[in-house]
């Protein structure tokens, strides 16, 4: 089977007034099915940009990027939202939930623009989704009612509502305390674990070092492609440390 | 929008399969409606506030434009209620040309006019010829005293001007024939000289003679043109003999009015051309062409001028309603443009979960309309309210009918279209990368 991320030489230049800002120089990678990968980087790095190619939020100047098949960057603004729909569930930082929406109705909102699916069905699909996600007692609450990381839940449920090809988060913890944001990426492990793709976008190394496989970009280039470190190997996991155990400590049960 | 159309190789068809996948899908607009409605909901005040611009303005359209018909058919009515097909002769020329201006000045109506109109042989298209005399008169009765209009009319009066007695007989042609002194008196007339009723064989006297009640005339209702109410009628012999003195020159007895009635709407002209014919005739107008002295005045002309002032005074008081409708429709688009702004995170995120810029559009533009559209609806009540209220004061009627509110309501979704498209397109056409980060 073919890989479910390939992107070969893929160009983003933006136009600044009169100046060009080349944004990613030429990127090529491939993600198999069921990795659970970081995309690391500084700010202005041109990771943000990478990731808004590989969510479909947007296309590249030149190159190639094939998602479960589909080339992408052929694709019209139709198709784009209907790829963004099917084959992607995004995870954001500030978890964008609607205010006036149940975490119920907010979980369901991809499977309406979806089409094709009665309104039971798809509370039925939602609550399963919130169930898998640990929420299955505060499914009525509105996202004010919850905590942040209950309402990561709640965004993190809504990604795998339409049961995408690939989890896509976008600094996942980064309005989340670090106890927090442990059990967020708890939940990604697990999901990945249970054969989902996740692709972590991050500048955060705590976070990154809980992935199985780092890219690295700066100034628009992939710089490193490489295995996970195991932790502690590097002095800034020292730190840490306390929560890791307790973070496997759950796990190992 | 651009068709969803890509470069394939022709043997992809997997690929092309997948792609009909995706493109079979999509939300169907009555969920986008939902989407629509429930925004709305989440802010009942500033939802009613913004439909409040477009009620108004639809509840004046729908009032004044009820109000207007009404009238109009109130005016039609009493014009029409003195009888069809009528026309009326005056002494003067109608011309507005040059001096000769004044109705009755010069030469007069006489009975021999009336007798020649009411010639069969001469003129087919006529039905009926009411000569008729007025003037006004003091009516006393024991102490009561009051000004009215006095008519001189025969028997066929009666039928001509299609009125009905309440009590009592109308003037017959004995009466005309015997000069006698009896009077119809008109409802008005009859309620305040006999207050207590019982009018009929009392004795009023018209400028110092004494006149007996044969007839009370039914109430009309109405203050148009050919209400009788507040008039009396007495035999045409006595107006002009004994009451007005009208004796025309060369013996005859002169007439203010002669009221023709022609046989069918459709005859109306024939009888026109026949009276003129016939006028001309017995007042000796060469055939050349000198100027009439007399001048015909066509019912139906009268009711198309009144018709069209009124129609014209109603569409001009809708048009400033409808100025009203457009400010509301602004109202609308303003709060559409806040509230792209204020939810451009939220056009973000759905966009980003899958929503197309036709779906961001659809739902920007469901909400438009269903401002509009609840701002007419309530408008139409509010306004064809308003309508009944005038109607049940009296004072004026309104005629409501479903054109009129068909074409207000339709009117208020056309301003919510027109005022809704500008601020969903911009929603629709939001960068998604752009409107997550919006703060």
């Amino acid at each position: 089977m073919s890989a479910m991320i390939r992107v070969q030489d893929l160009r983003r230049t933006y136009m600044m007034g009169e100046f060009e800002v080349h944004a990613l120089r030429g990127v090529s990678f491939e993600i198999q099915r069921g990795e659970f990968v970081a995309i690391m980087g500084p700010s202005g790095s041109g990771k943000s940009t990478l990731m808004n190619l590989i969510g479909c939020l947007d296309t590249p100047t030149a190159g190639r990027y094939d998602l479960d098949g589909l080339p992408v960057e052929r694709l019209d603004p139709a198709l784009l939202a209907a790829v963004r729909n099917r084959k992607i569930g995004f995870v954001f930082q500030q978890f964008h939930l609607l205010a006036r929406s149940s975490a119920l109705e907010n979980v369901a909102l991809p499977l309406a623009y979806r089409g094709g699916l009665r309104a039971h069905e798809r509370l039925e699909r939602a609550a399963a989704a919130l169930e898998r996600v640990g929420l299955g007692n505060r499914m009525d609450h509105r996202p004010q009612e919850l905590s942040g990381g209950q309402q990561q839940r709640v965004a993190i449920a809504r990604a795998l509502v339409s049961d995408p090809a690939l989890l896509l988060a976008d600094e996942p913890t980064g309005a989340l305390d670090s106890r927090t944001s442990q059990e967020i990426m708890q939940l990604f492990g697990d999901l990945n674990r249970s054969g989902m793709t996740v692709l972590i976008v991050t500048h955060e190394p705590d976070v990154a070092h809980q992935t199985r496989r780092l890219l690295e970009i700066r100034d628009g280039q992939l710089v490193r492609d490489h295995p996970t470190p195991k932790l502690g190997t590097e002095p800034s996991q020292q730190r840490r440390s306390v929560g890791k155990r307790r973070y496997y400590a759950a796990r190992s049960h | 929008m651009q068709p969803a159309v890509i470069e394939i190789a022709p043997s992809d068809a997997e690929l092309e399969t997948e792609i009909d996948a995706l493109l079979s899908g999509g939300i169907s607009w009555s969920e986008t409606l939902g989407f629509a409605l429930a925004t709305l909901r989440t802010n009942p005040m500033r939802t009613l506030l913004t439909t409040l611009g477009v009620l108004i303005g639809v509840a004046a359209v729908v009032a004044l434009l009820a109000i207007g018909r009404g009238s109009q058919e109130s005016i039609t009515a009493s014009i029409t209620a003195n009888g069809a097909n009528l026309l009326t002769i005056r002494a003067g020329a109608a011309s507005s040309a040059g001096i000769r201006g004044a109705i009755g000045e010069g030469a007069s109506l006489t009975m021999a006019d009336a007798d020649a109109l009411a010639e069969t042989s001469r003129n087919p298209a006529i039905a009926l010829v009411s000569p008729e005399y007025s003037g006004n008169a003091q009516l006393v009765a024991g102490s009561t005293n009051m000004n009215a209009r006095v008519t001189g009319a025969t028997a066929i009066y009666a039928q001509v001007h299609n009125t009905t007695l309440a009590e009592g007989e109308f003037i017959s042609a004995a009466d005309v024939s015997a000069t006698a002194k009896v009077i119809v008196l008109g409802a008005n007339v009859a309620e305040t000289l006999f207050a207590e009723g019982g009018a009929i064989g009392q004795q009023v006297r018209v400028n110092g003679s004494q006149y007996r009640v044969i007839g009370v005339l039914e109430s009309s209702g109405g203050t148009g043109f050919g209400s009788l109410d507040d008039g009396v009628l007495v035999p045409l012999s006595s107006a002009q003999r004994s009451l007005f003195g009208a004796r025309a020159v060369g013996g005859s007895w002169s007439v203010s009015t002669i009221v023709v009635q022609a046989r069918s709407a459709e005859e109306v002209d024939a009888a026109q051309s026949q009276i003129e014919t016939t006028m001309r005739e017995e007042h000796d107008l060469a055939l050349d062409g000198s100027d009439d002295d007399f001048s015909v005045i066509n019912q139906q002309e009268i009711l198309e001028t009144v018709t069209s002032t009124t129609q014209m005074l109603t569409f001009f008081l809708a048009a400033i309603a409808g100025i009203s409708l457009l400010v509301g429709g602004i109202g609308i688009m303003n709060i559409m443009l806040v509230s792209v702004r204020e939810r451009t995170r939220e056009i973000g995120l759905r966009k980003a979960l899958g929503a197309r810029e036709q779906d961001i559009l659809l739902q920007f533009l469901f909400e438009a309309l269903a401002l509009s559209g609840v701002g007419g609806l309530v408008g139409l009540l509010i306004g064809s309210a308003i309508a009944l209220a005038v109607s049940m004061t009296g004072l004026m009627t309104a005629v409501l009918s479903w054109d009129v509110a068909l074409l207000a309501f339709g009117f208020a979704l056309m301003v919510g279209l027109f005022f809704g498209i500008a601020p969903a397109r911009s929603a629709a056409r939001l960068d998604p990368i752009v409107a997550l980060r919006y703060e």
